[in-house]
C-alpha cells in the first residue's frame, strides 16, 4: 500500500492506488473538474490520472483553481 | 529612450537593482498593459504597475464602487461609492505617477469584445471574479499572441500562473475543465481578506513586470499556490496540452 503525501498530509492509500484515487482523496468533487494534480512537483495530465501509479514516499498536490479576484 | 531627470529620481530605487538597469526601465516605457478588473487583484496590480512606469496602463471594468467593495480594494475610497471603478481608478493612478499613461474602459469584458481589448498588449493581468471571465481572457490572449497573468484568490487561497501563448501552458492546459457551478467559491460567497489578495495582486504585478522586462524567470510552466492560512506554497511545473482548443496549432 503506497504510502504518500497528499497535501503536506502522510497518507496511506490501497494497493494499487493511482493518481485518480489520490485526487478522490483529496476531496474533490467526483470529476475533479478545476482541479490539478501534480505528483512529484510535476502535473500529471487528466488523460494519464488512471494509468499513473503511486508508490511509497510520492508527494501529491491537488490543486484547485480559484475564481475570485 | 534615456530617462528624464525626474524619471531617473523616481525609479532610483528600482534602477539601483543589479538585474534592474535602464534598458529593463524603458522596456516598461514602452509597454502597453491591460488590467481586467480592478477589484481585489486589480488594486495592488495598477498600483505596482503604473508606480514602477509601466507607459501605458488600460484599466477594464464595467462595475461600479461598492461598500463591500472597500475592505479589499484599496484603490478605492470611501467618496468612490457609486462611481465607476475603471474611472475612480484612473484618477488616482494618475496623481500616483503622471509619466504614464492610463487609459480607463469602463466596460465589461465578453465574448463580443475580449479580443479587441486584449490586442496589442504587451501583456494583460487577468484580474477578473468568475471562470467565465478567465477563460475568455485566457482564449483572447492565446488568439492574439499576447502574454497574460492568470490568478485568483478566495479565503486564504490564491493561485498564479502565468503564460506566453506557443510557449508555455495556458490556463485552459492547466485547467481544462472549469469547477461545477454549484462547488464554486468566490468572493462574494466564500469572503476573502484584502490581505490575502494584496500577496496575489502583488506576485502577479511583480510577473507582469518580469514578463515585461525580461528580467527574472516568470512562472511560465509553472503553478504557484498560496496558502495564507498557514503560509505554505505549492510550486509545480505543468506544461502545454497538445489538444488545448485554445492554443494548440492549427
Amino acid at each position: 500500500m503506497p504510502r504518500i503525501v497528499l497535501n503536506g498530509e502522510r497518507t496511506t492509500l490501497p494497493e494499487g492506488a493511482t493518481a485518480a484515487d489520490a485526487v478522490r482523496a483529496s476531496g474533490a468533487d467526483g470529476e475533479a473538474r478545476g482541479v490539478a494534480v501534480a505528483l512529484d512537483g510535476e502535473v500529471v495530465p487528466r488523460g494519464e490520472w488512471r494509468s499513473t501509479p503511486l508508490t511509497d514516499g510520492g508527494v501529491v498536490e491537488v490543486l484547485t483553481a480559484v475564481q475570485g479576484g | 529612450m534615456t530617462l528624464s531627470e525626474l524619471e531617473l529620481e523616481r525609479y532610483s530605487r528600482q534602477l539601483l537593482m543589479d538585474e534592474w538597469g535602464g534598458q529593463a526601465q524603458d522596456r516598461l516605457r514602452s509597454a502597453r498593459a491591460i488590467v481586467v478588473g480592478v477589484g481585489a487583484l486589480g488594486s495592488p496590480v495598477c498600483t505596482y504597475l503604473v508606480a514602477a512606469g509601466v507607459g501605458q496602463v488600460g484599466v477594464v471594468d464595467g462595475d461600479v464602487v461598492e461598500l463591500s467593495n472597500l475592505h479589499r480594494q484599496p484603490l478605492h475610497l470611501t467618496p468612490d461609492l457609486g462611481a465607476p471603478k475603471a474611472d475612480a481608478a484612473a484618477a488616482k493612478l494618475g496623481l500616483l505617477n503622471p509619466e504614464v499613461v492610463v487609459e480607463p474602459y469602463p466596460a465589461t469584458l465578453d465574448a463580443a469584445n475580449a479580443e479587441a481589448i486584449v490586442m496589442g498588449a504587451d501583456v494583460v493581468v487577468d484580474c477578473t471574479d468568475s471562470f467565465e471571465s478567465r477563460y475568455l481572457v485566457n482564449d483572447a490572449c492565446c488568439a492574439q499572441g499576447v502574454a497574460l497573468v492568470e490568478a485568483g484568490v478566495v479565503a486564504f487561497e490564491g493561485l498564479v500562473l502565468s503564460i506566453r501563448p506557443g510557449e508555455s501552458a495556458c490556463y485552459r492546459c492547466a485547467f481544462p475543465v472549469a469547477p461545477p457551478v454549484e462547488g464554486r467559491r468566490s468572493c462574494r460567497e466564500a469572503g476573502v481578506l484584502g490581505a490575502m489578495a494584496g500577496i496575489v495582486g502583488s506576485v502577479q504585478a511583480l510577473e507582469a513586470l518580469k514578463l515585461i522586462s525580461g528580467v527574472g524567470r516568470p512562472l511560465l510552466d509553472r503553478i504557484l499556490q498560496v496558502d495564507g492560512h498557514d503560509m505554505s506554497q505549492t510550486l509545480v511545473r505543468t506544461g502545454r496540452r497538445p489538444d488545448c482548443p485554445a492554443c494548440a496549432p492549427e
